[in-house]
């Protein structure tokens, strides 16, 4: 009880890592609000991103950071277009399974495809950013952290507005309530598929760059996507509130897991507590917080 | 309001369906069936369940592809078009069961409705950027007077899940209107209604073609309503055109009695 000042910190930690999470799960929630596809290589995406920016950054191919940045965004927006339109539009309308199959596939073939084709040495992402950490009261933050969180925010806003406010947004919803109704009105449905897709590209470029400039590059960066199930669960799968909010509770267990359990156990809570909570959720509340709750018709 | 003399004729069809047929597996959903819609009519499709009336909507909006046959719109072939393209043609439609964009307000459900009509592109709508807002404002607009039109002005701000039965229907009229149809198909709009929704559901598509032009096919159950309000119906039963004609045509032919009250009535 005397640790108040640590539950604090490791909180504003907790918050900080918990956005960025958000950021990743919102590609998923993206994809899965518009087209109903389950993806399950959403971190995988991130990790390729992170590996095609910091190949590109390193001394083998020597691009200019900026420029190593546009390129992997260029290239996550195009694998994108291109997944969306050679694997995973052939499947709509066909069993959930299938497109959780093939994304699963697709999670496997990134795994070797990046180390094979930029090799397999964990490289680091370095961001013209100072390492020295930031101190805000009680809290204590490295800078990369609140770039991060801030970059999270800003896309998190950002979509939640778009959805909301725009017409393209509002017709993406309608997709995402039905795809027959909507092309009955005239929305090429197909057009916001490939849209949808895109925008989880985006998000996963900046994902892979945040969190590879922390954690340095490798295929072990494809596991900040297991994080993005329970973020999900938590929040609702369609839910961009949802996401903000599953994000930093998970980002807030993480840390006090790892700060008050850890130490009586030896480790590791930090890496299974957010699935504790998922499994708790689901049993007390499938569809999450901010979830629509389906309610079928027999 | 019936134009008798020109029954079968091809005078001014604005659809025209030829011998389509469509079958699943091993069901011969639609066989062989032929109509033509005259511009500015109301044109009914009756028959049992399991007729081939929807099945026969879908193709004509591009859900289903015609197995053979063909569908004409104002002189374009339809089959082959998806139905986003269909709908920019200007074909609107209903459907059997209610399928308004839940999450959404009325409003927004109808702004959806204007969707073909706009024309500025992703990038400038998302910033929502000069010809975008010029647009929008002007989609509004027809918007309102659609709303006005259905006198569910006090709902435009309500989300469609919490509007009673008759009234969903009645904002996904709306919403089919909002594209600025040539021709409307209507899925079993009256379904499931009271007498009184009934009533004004049959009022709005009356005002709804004598206002804006509107062509309307209009798939049915309740033979009163349909009797009444059709210029020319068409009896489907099994799959197959058995009646073509006005009103008092198609009630006095027999293969429509026999269709509707079952062969042994007609031999006793």
């Amino acid at each position: 009880m005397g640790d108040l000042p640590f539950a604090i910190e490791l909180a504003g930690q907790g918050v900080a890592n918990g956005l960025m999470y958000s950021l990743v799960a919102l590609g998923f929630v993206l994809i899965y609000k518009a087209t109903d596809a389950i993806n399950f290589a959403q971190g995988e995406f991130v990790m390729i991103a992170g590996i095609v920016i910091a190949a590109l950054a390193s001394d083998a191919y020597g691009f200019p950071l900026w420029l190593a940045l546009f390129a992997g965004l260029v290239f996550m927006v195009l694998f994108n277009i291109g997944l969306e339109r050679v694997v995973l539009r052939p499947l709509i309308g066909r069993p959930i399974v299938s497109i959780i199959m093939a994304t699963i596939g697709l999670a496997a073939i990134l795994r070797g495809f990046g180390p094979m084709v930029f090799g397999s040495a964990p490289r680091g992402l370095e961001l013209p950013i100072p390492d020295s950490p930031v101190i805000f009261g009680p809290f204590f933050f490295s800078p990369i952290q609140l770039v991060g969180a801030g970059v999270s925010i800003l896309f998190l806003l950002g979509f939640g507005w778009f959805f909301l406010k725009t017409r393209k947004g509002v017709a993406m919803r309608a997709v995402a309530d039905s795809h027959q109704v909507s092309s009955a009105m005239g929305i090429n449905v197909e057009k916001y598929f490939a849209l949808a897709w895109v925008m989880a590209g985006v998000v996963a470029m900046l994902g892979g760059v945040l969190w590879g400039s922390m954690s340095g590059v490798d295929t072990q960066l494809a596991l900040v996507g297991l994080k993005v199930f329970p973020v999900v669960i938590l929040g609702g799968l369609d839910s961009i509130i949802g996401v903000i909010v599953g994000g930093i509770i998970i980002g807030l267990v993480e840390a006090l897991a790892s700060g008050f359990i850890d130490p009586y156990v030896g480790g590791g809570t930090k890496d299974f507590a957010p699935y504790v909570l998922m499994i708790i959720m689901l049993m007390i509340r499938p569809y999450g917080l901010f979830g629509r709750k389906l309610i079928e018709r027999i | 309001m019936l134009d008798v003399s020109n029954g079968g004729g091809e005078s001014d069809a604005i659809l025209s369906v030829r011998s389509v047929a469509k079958s699943f597996g091993g069901v011969q959903a639609v066989k062989e069936v032929s109509l033509d819609v005259e511009r500015g009519s109301i044109f009914s499709i009756i028959g049992p369940n399991g007729a081939g009336k929807t099945s026969l909507v879908n193709m004509i909006s591009g859900f289903y592809k015609a197995d053979q046959g063909s569908i004409t719109f104002d002189g374009t072939e339809l089959i082959g078009k998806r139905p986003s393209q269909i709908a920019e043609q200007g074909i609107a439609r209903t459907f059997q069961n209610i399928a308004l964009f839940h999450g959404l307000t009325v409003l927004d459900n109808l702004m959806l409705g204007r969707h073909v009509r706009m024309k500025s592109g992703i990038l400038s709508s998302i910033l929502y950027w000069g010809a975008a807002q010029k647009e929008e404002v002007e989609h509004r607009k027809r918007a309102e007077e659609i709303i006005d039109f259905l006198r569910i002005t006090d709902l435009r701000r309500m989300t469609t899940g919490e509007l009673a039965y008759g009234l969903q229907k009645r904002v996904e009229l709306g919403r089919a209107l909002a594209l600025d149809p040539t021709l409307l198909l209507l899925d079993e709009p009256m379904a499931g209604m009271n007498q009184e929704e009934k009533e004004d559901m049959v009022r709005y598509v009356l005002d709804v073609n004598a206002e804006f032009g509107t062509t309307i096919v209009l798939i049915e159950h309740d033979m009163g309503v349909v009797m009444d309000i059709s210029d020319h119906i068409v009896v489907l039963d099994q799959g197959e055109k058995i009646a073509d004609g006005t009103p008092d045509v198609v009630k006095a032919d027999p293969a429509v009695i026999r269709a509707y009250l079952g062969a042994s009535h007609l031999q006793d």
